[in-house]
C-alpha cells in the first residue's frame, strides 16, 4: 500500500513541479471553449442550448491531450521497467498512476468548467450541473485513456494514434455526459437516469481500464 | 485435424491451398443461386426495385459483426494459448471486416436516399456501425504501426477485446440516446415480419456472403504467412551481406 502511495504521491509532485501538465490542459480547454462563439457566431441562445456538448467536447479533447504523457516519461527514463519488475500488481500501480494522472489533469478541468460555462451563457446552476457530470465522467475519461496510452507506449509514432484508438471508446461517456447535463438544464428526462449511467461507465472502465492496461504493458515491454 | 495442427504455418499454407479452389466454387455457386433468387424476388409495394439493396446491405451489416466477433476469438487464442495462427486471422480479418462495415454504410446511405429522402440520418444503428468502422480503421493504423508483427499481435489482441466489450455498451448507449431525440421513427425489421419470398433469397445471399468471406480470410491468412516468410528472409539476406555490421 505504501509503494502505491509514493507511486501516486511522486506523479502528482512530477504534474506539478514540472510544469506543462494541469496548466496547459487547462489553457487549452479555455481555449477550445472561446474558440466555438468564434465559428457558430455570438448568439447567446444558442451558445447556451449547446454550451454543455461544448464543454464537454473540450474537456475530452484537453484530457487526450495529456494522455501520451501519462506512461511514455516512464518509459523514457526507465521507472516502467522498475514498476513492471516491482512486487506491487501491475494494476493496482497503473491504477494509482491514473489516479494522480486525473488528479493533476481531470480535475482541474472540472473545477475550470462553472467559470467556462459563464462564456457560454449558462447560469451558475447550469454550470455546477454541468462540472458535477464531467466530476463523474472524466475518470471514465482518464481509466479509458490509459489503455490507448499503455498501447502506444512502445510506438516511436504513438500520439495521433493513441487519439485514433481513444476517442471511438469513449463514444457511450459522452453521450450520458451531455444527456446528463442536458436532462439538468431543461428535463424533461431526470437527471438521476443518465447521470446514474454515467457512473456505471465510470466504474466499468476503471476496472477494464486497469486491466486491458497492465495487460498491454506485459506484452509491450517484454 | 485438432486445431493444435494448423500451428504450423507450413501445414496450414498446404491445407489453405487445398481448400481454396472448392471454397472459390462454392462461393461462385452460391452468388450464382442468389443473385438469381434476388433477380426473381418481388419489388417492395412501397419501395419499388430498391429494396433489393437489402440483399447486399443486411449480409455485410451481418458479416461486420461476425468479423469482429472472429477477431476476438482470435485474440483470446493468442493471449491465452500464444497460437500461432491466432494472430494471422486476426491481422488477415481486420481489413476484410472494414471493407464489409464500408459496404454495409455505403449501400444503406444509397438505399436512404430514395427512400427516407438523404444520405445520412444520425440513427442508432447506423451511427453505431459508424463508430463500429472507425474502430477498424484504429486497428488497422495499429497493425501497421507496429514493425514486428509477433509483438504487435498481442498489444491488438487487448484491443480488441476491449472493443468486443464496448461494442454492445456504444451499440446501447446509441440505441439511448437516439430515443431520446427521436420518437419511433426506427426502422424495425423483424424476421417473422419478412415474407417468404424475400426471405428465402435473403438467406441465400447470406450464406453466399459469408462463404464469400471465409475465402477471403483463408486467402488473406495464406499470403500473412507468406509476407511474413518473405520478411524473414529479407531480414536474414539484409544481415548476412557484405558490408553489415555483425
Amino acid at each position: 500500500m505504501s509503494a502505491l502511495l509514493a507511486l501516486f504521491w511522486r506523479d502528482v509532485r512530477l504534474a506539478v513541479r514540472t510544469g506543462g501538465g494541469a496548466g496547459i490542459g487547462v489553457l487549452f480547454f479555455l481555449i477550445v471553449v472561446v474558440l466555438m462563439p468564434f465559428a457558430i457566431g455570438p448568439d447567446l441562445a444558442l451558445l447556451a442550448r449547446i454550451g454543455p456538448a461544448i464543454l464537454w467536447l473540450g474537456a475530452l479533447l484537453a484530457s487526450l491531450l495529456t494522455l501520451d504523457r501519462l506512461l511514455a516519461a516512464d518509459h523514457e527514463d526507465g521507472s516502467l521497467d522498475l514498476i513492471l519488475m516491482a512486487e506491487t500488481p501491475l494494476e493496482l500501480a497503473v491504477a494509482a498512476k491514473a489516479a494522480a494522472h486525473w488528479l493533476t489533469t481531470g480535475l482541474p478541468l472540472v473545477v475550470a468548467t462553472p467559470l467556462l460555462g459563464l462564456f457560454l451563457n449558462l447560469d451558475g446552476r447550469t454550470g455546477l450541473a454541468v462540472a458535477l457530470t464531467l466530476l463523474a465522467g472524466t475518470p471514465a475519461l482518464t481509466f479509458i485513456g490509459l489503455i490507448g496510452a499503455a498501447l502506444s507506449v512502445t510506438l516511436r509514432r504513438g500520439g495521433l494514434l493513441l487519439a485514433v484508438l481513444v476517442l471511438p471508446l469513449t463514444v457511450p461517456v459522452l453521450i450520458f455526459g451531455v444527456s446528463a447535463s442536458n436532462a439538468a438544464i431543461v428535463g424533461p428526462l431526470p437527471f438521476g437516469t443518465p447521470f446514474t449511467i454515467l457512473c456505471a461507465l465510470t466504474l466499468f472502465s476503471l476496472v477494464i481500464g486497469i486491466f486491458a492496461a497492465a495487460a498491454a504493458l506485459r506484452q509491450g515491454m517484454e | 485435424m485438432a486445431l493444435i495442427d494448423l500451428a504450423n504455418p507450413t501445414r496450414f499454407v498446404s491445407l489453405a491451398e487445398r481448400v481454396l479452389p472448392w471454397l472459390i466454387g462454392a462461393t461462385a455457386i452460391a452468388f450464382a443461386v442468389g443473385l438469381q433468387q434476388v433477380y426473381g424476388a418481388p419489388d417492395d409495394y412501397q419501395q419499388g426495385a430498391t429494396v433489393k439493396i437489402m440483399f447486399i446491405h443486411v449480409p455485410s451489416a451481418w458479416l461486420s459483426m461476425l468479423c469482429w466477433a472472429l477477431m476476438s476469438a482470435a485474440a483470446l487464442g493468442t493471449l491465452v494459448w500464444r497460437h500461432p495462427m491466432a494472430d494471422v486471422a486476426a491481422k488477415a480479418a481486420a481489413p476484410i471486416g472494414a471493407a464489409f462495415t464500408f459496404l454495409c454504410l455505403v449501400t444503406g446511405s444509397l438505399w436512404g436516399r430514395p427512400m427516407w429522402g438523404t444520405y445520412w440520418v444520425w440513427d442508432a444503428r447506423l451511427t453505431s456501425e459508424l463508430v463500429l468502422l472507425l474502430m477498424y480503421l484504429g486497428l488497422i493504423a495499429l497493425w501497421r504501426t507496429v514493425e514486428d508483427p509477433s509483438r504487435a499481435s498481442r498489444a491488438i489482441a487487448v484491443l480488441t477485446l476491449v472493443g468486443a466489450i464496448n461494442l454492445p455498451i456504444i451499440k446501447f448507449s446509441v440505441d439511448w440516446w437516439n430515443t431520446l431525440h427521436q420518437p419511433a421513427s426506427v426502422f424495425r425489421i423483424g424476421g417473422s415480419t419478412i415474407d417468404p419470398s424475400i426471405l428465402v433469397p435473403l438467406l441465400v445471399m447470406a450464406l453466399a456472403f459469408t462463404l464469400l468471406f471465409v475465402t477471403l480470410h483463408v486467402a488473406a491468412m495464406h499470403n500473412e504467412i507468406l509476407r511474413r516468410r518473405v520478411r524473414t528472409l529479407m531480414l536474414l539476406q539484409a544481415q548476412a551481406a557484405p558490408g553489415s555490421a555483425t
